[in-house]
């Protein structure tokens, strides 16, 4: 009895979908410009997310060792900090890199390199990189190494300089900037998606107005409500599947095009390549946002005719 | 059968379309009920069909106080009630088939029973040729025919068919209450509204006349007289 009543309930869904086309089409048309709005905060999340780890990933606590810090002092005080749950990676340059480092950089530049040829020994100490997990933790990691706390032991005396308090303002600012963008982000997203429901749900509930008719009728020849609201469900669903299908569909030659605009200034980041390796976890997420967007305007805007 | 219990209705500006009647329908019989317009026979009718509900009074089906009846007993209710409207209300992206099939559907009837009935019942109404054209595909009174295949497809107790000939020229207008007359012989109970004094006249049965929301004259067997 139950799968009879699902099979009329999807065949009358599957009949008024492919009947009204007019409705159908107004209907996906407002729900794909939705998703396609969606689908491009997703896109946006994703540049915004990617800069900012390009930004963060260039901000680091740098340990400077003094040129006579030996190879277990420097190994000691790597051990101690990679150790610490804040720290996402510590990397080590020793003296000979640095030196290295120095020499590539004003390879140009034959004055200094006369300069530090005559000084005939390395002046560069060792030193250690460290990033944290997350650009507010800098301050913790800093503190901790401080004096104070004895994390560098027995090693402190090998070591000639933190910069970390050269950094300070800029990490702070750094973290207003990513702290104020979330902010911004939420609310922007939230009025878009707000805006976009009250579209959707005005246009599902104005294509059911023509329908009230209808649904007196069905209501007067004896059909239980849900069998009434069952086929506006299964049309609210094929209203969103075939608006995600559009949207994805739309949005591949579009990241094509926006990577090839901006492969310059996003260097390293290959939108198309983000937008075709997150394309089922976004058509999912599109998919059920839509069923739950055009189910839900659906199921509101029969019930009021259902009063009878 | 039917049994309206000193009912009266009052819209909220306080227009008394219904005023303290009491009647009673029996099983089997055609009743015809005329009156001029605002006389309150749509609403009498919307009242059995539970759309409207009392300012006073009940109506019972049977034992039953249908205005209290709600959900799964409604539906059950309506589905034992054939209605024909004027503007006939059929589904317009459902196709003669359909609209028949649907109230069979809605009943929960088994697939093969509706594969009997619907084209039988189409024939019956003289509509077989064109089951699968829409509402839009239909003269008016193929329409009617098609909205009373529809009412009766589910053997109810009582066919209501307010003003069922309004919109038909008189050709249609024969034909549907043949139609009507043929169900009633059948031994379904016919309520019938109507300002066409040829059909009450011929039709020869019982005619209840309204008149400023009161019945001024129940006939057992009347004529139609305003």
């Amino acid at each position: 009895m139950r799968t009879t009543l699902a099979r009329r309930i999807v065949t009358a869904g599957l009949r008024g979908f492919y009947r009204n086309r007019t409705v159908s089409l107004s209907s996906i048309f407002i729900l794909t410009i939705t998703l396609s709005i969606m689908t491009a905060f997703f896109i946006f999340h994703a540049i915004f997310n990617y800069t900012l780890e390009q930004v963060t990933e260039k901000v680091d606590v740098r340990i400077y060792f003094t040129t006579d810090a030996t190879d277990s002092e420097i190994n000691d005080v790597k051990a101690r900090i990679v150790g610490l749950p804040e720290v996402k990676s510590v990397t080590l340059t020793t003296r000979d890199q640095a030196l290295a480092d120095f020499r590539d950089k004003h390879a140009g530049d034959q004055l200094t390199l006369q300069a530090l040829d005559e000084l005939g020994t390395n002046p560069f100490g060792a030193s250690l990189s460290v990033v944290a997990k997350d650009t507010s933790q800098y301050q913790a990691i800093a503190d901790q190494l401080s004096g104070d706390s004895g994390l560098l032991g027995g090693s402190q005396g090998s070591v000639d300089k933190i910069n970390y308090y050269q950094l300070k303002d800029s990490i702070d600012k750094l973290n207003n900037i990513i702290g104020w963008t979330n902010t911004v982000g939420f609310w922007i997203s939230l009025v878009f998606v707000l805006m976009s429901c009250m579209i959707v749900y005005n246009t599902i509930r104005l294509a059911i107005f023509v329908y009230r008719d209808e649904i007196a009728v069905m209501k007067l020849v004896g059909a239980s409500n849900m069998f009434i609201r069952g086929p506006f469900i299964v049309e609210a669903t094929l209203y969103a599947l075939v608006a995600t299908l559009i949207t994805l569909i739309f949005y591949w030659p579009a990241t094509i095009w926006v990577t090839k605009k901006t492969v310059f200034f996003f260097e390293g980041l290959n939108l198309h390549s983000y937008y075709v390796s997150h394309i089922f976890q976004l058509g999912g997420i599109l998919l059920l946002s839509g069923i739950i967007l055009s189910v839900i305007s659906s199921l509101l805007a029969v019930r009021k005719y259902l009063n009878i | 059968m039917l049994y309206f219990d000193k009912v009266s209705k009052e819209y909220e500006n306080g227009t008394k379309v219904i005023d303290d009647i009491s009647l009673t329908i029996h099983p089997g019989e055609l009743v015809s009920i005329v009156g001029h317009s605002g006389a309150g026979k749509t609403t009498l009718i919307k009242l059995l069909l539970a759309e409207e509900h009392p300012t006073s009074g009940k109506v019972h089906f049977h034992s039953e106080d249908i205005h209290k009846l709600r959900g799964k007993d409604m539906t059950n209710y309506r589905r034992k009630v054939g209605v024909v409207f004027q503007d006939f209300r059929l589904i317009p992206n459902k196709t003669a088939y359909e609209n028949v099939a649907f109230a069979m559907e809605a009943a929960g009837k088994h697939d093969d029973d509706i594969r009997e009935d619907v084209p039988h019942v189409l024939d019956l109404v003289d509509l077989k040729d064109k089951m699968h054209h829409f509402p839009h595909q239909l003269s008016g009174g193929e329409q009617q025919r098609v909205a009373i295949a529809r009412a009766i497809i589910n053997r109810p107790e009582i066919i209501i068919a307010d003003e069922p000939t309004g919109n038909l020229d008189p050709l249609n207008t024969y034909d549907i209450v043949q139609i009507l007359k043929k169900i009633n012989d059948l031994g379904t109970t016919v309520i019938l509204t109507t300002h066409n004094k040829g059909i009450v006249d011929n039709l020869g049965r019982r005619v209840i006349t309204m008149e400023d929301g009161r019945v001024t004259r129940d006939q057992k067997s009347g004529k139609f007289t305003m």
